[in-house]
């Protein structure tokens, strides 16, 4: 037996970390570049802002609703072991705006369009749609992949945004109807709490979140395998990668904005 | 004129392109012919700048592939794939029109939409059918979209890559002729990769055979027939014995 095989294996697998590694800098960086250098698509972009904002409104704003409703009657609950439940608006609001809100906006979004852009440019791959476009001069990169990045990175910011107002607005229906909270005085807590940066940083993590999902999106799909399989593994790659960056990135932003 | 100078390509440690030398004169309709696995769409690829040899030189029109300008050089092809390749998400007209809606050739939609249904009409396909999506279409309808998208920005050079494939007899024999009507008329280079000896015998001025990453014989279509090259020999009969390993 070779007893080198072990030390082997870990090197081939750090060697293929660090080439994925590269090729995904590289194509940040290309994407990056095809962003702001012309040719524009504009008919993609717009068409990307359609599928990845609008056609995400129903599953972030069902998100949002139910994540702010299960929070206040959390929050509740737990406030109340210390005679506290009057935070209950208070805290809704900030853990919205600052972390679920992104956050959960993020990873239902990535659930939905890293997955929908990765098969989308998987089977355009795999059907030859690819080279077409090579072939019709048209480079592939600023066709497909600069549109929706940019889309995604501008409208995942609003996603989150109309899911901060309607997750406040889950807690207060439960706050007003289930735990005898006074209309008024809610919202009045709510909006005396909040502060600009409270809403503004889940925003900047909004748009960071929706160049992760975008970007995850189209690299795999760029990178996808052959036949339905190949699409499969790119679509789930997607998903996966887009997730675990939502979160790794959202401790990197919440440290570089809150941390002391 | 296109030219092939020593072209190798390895994937990994298959060399499929061991050395590839050809030429295929302005206007001329070359094919090219071998078994599956042989290289031929690599050696497409190539040319087209899709995929990149590891040796040799390819010369279009005396200019050197790798040293051209990309957009002005594609701007010079077309291409109709095996499969179609056609973007499914764009009607039918779009897909036609797609180089005359973007880039440099770009014109006013209305303008453009007129001539992909020019382009459609002398595919033998009637003007309704510019606002169907290719998913409605049958495979045949398919092919002959791809070639009207091929033909939309009347190209000099013209890549036809499997075009019968996946179609029954007669249809395979409009789609002959049509190629090779088009090739005629625009007077275009043209290079086709094909099994399908029925479109050899219809599409070819000049016929290669490419076998084991070299080109194996070459010459006028009407010499084919009556060569003596054993592995030309073999494809053009389908026969089993010779010196064309056949995996049973």
């Amino acid at each position: 037996m070779d007893v080198t095989a072990p030390v082997a294996s870990i090197g081939r697998s750090t060697l293929r970390t660090i080439a994925a590694l590269g090729r995904l800098s590289i194509f940040t960086g290309q994407t990056l570049r095809h962003i702001l250098l012309p040719p524009y698509y504009p008919r993609e972009f717009w068409h990307a802002v359609i599928a990845i904002g609008w056609l995400s409104l129903p599953v972030v704003g069902m998100t949002a609703v139910f994540t702010g409703a299960a929070l206040a009657l959390q929050i509740y609950a737990g406030s109340n072991r210390f005679g506290a439940e009057s935070v209950v608006p208070q805290i809704v609001a900030i853990g919205m705006t600052r972390e679920l809100g992104p956050v959960l906006g993020g990873l239902m979004v990535a659930a939905r369009v890293a997955s929908s852009i990765a098969a989308e440019i998987g089977t355009m791959k795999v059907t030859e749609q690819i080279d077409a476009l090579v072939t019709l001069s048209t480079n592939p990169m600023k066709y497909l992949t600069a549109p929706r990045v940019l889309a995604a990175t501008l409208t995942v910011p609003v996603l989150v945004g109309v899911g901060d107002v309607i997750g406040i607005m889950g807690g207060y229906l439960v706050g007003t109807s289930r735990l005898g909270f006074n209309e008024a005085a809610y919202l009045k807590n709510t909006f005396d709490f909040l502060q600009f940066w409270d809403v503004g940083s889940g925003l900047v993590k909004g748009a960071a979140f929706g160049f992760l999902i975008a970007l995850m999106g189209c690299y795999f799909g760029m990178h996808s395998g052959r036949g339905a399989q190949g699409v499969g593994a790119a679509v789930k790659s997607a998903v996966v990668a887009a997730s675990v960056l939502i979160l790794a990135s959202n401790y990197l932003l919440t440290e570089a904005f809150f941390g002391s | 004129m296109i030219e092939l100078r020593g072209v190798s390509k390895s994937f990994g440690d298959f060399a499929v392109l061991r050395g590839v030398d050809l030429v295929i004169p302005k206007g001329k309709s070359m094919v090219i012919i071998g078994g599956s696995g042989t290289g031929k769409s690599v050696t497409l690829k190539s040319v087209l700048g899709l995929i990149k040899p590891d040796s040799g030189t390819i010369l279009v029109n005396g200019e050197d592939v790798e040293q051209a300008h990309r957009d002005t050089f594609l701007s010079h092809f077309g291409m109709l794939f095996q499969g179609g390749a056609l973007f499914d998400s764009m009607t039918v007209w779009e897909n036609v029109a797609f180089r005359l809606l973007r880039g440099s050739l770009k014109r006013p939609r209305g303008e453009a939409r007129e001539i992909a249904i020019d382009k459609l009409r002398r595919v033998g396909l009637r003007a309704k059918v510019a606002d169907q999506y290719p998913g409605e279409l049958s495979g045949g309808m398919q092919k002959r979209v791809g070639l009207a998208r091929a033909i939309a920005a009347e190209p000099q050079i013209i890549f036809f890559d499997e075009p019968t494939t996946g179609l029954d007899p007669i249809m395979s024999g409009v789609i002959n002729d049509l190629i090779r009507e088009i090739v005629v008329e625009m007077g275009a280079t043209a290079m086709t990769i094909t099994h399908d000896m029925t479109s050899v015998r219809a599409i070819a001025d000049k016929v290669a055979m490419l076998h084991d990453g070299v080109i194996q014989w070459t010459g006028p279509v009407g010499d084919m027939d009556a060569a003596d090259d054993p592995y030309l020999r073999q494809f053009i009969t389908g026969s089993a014995e010779g010196p064309i390993e056949a995996v049973r």
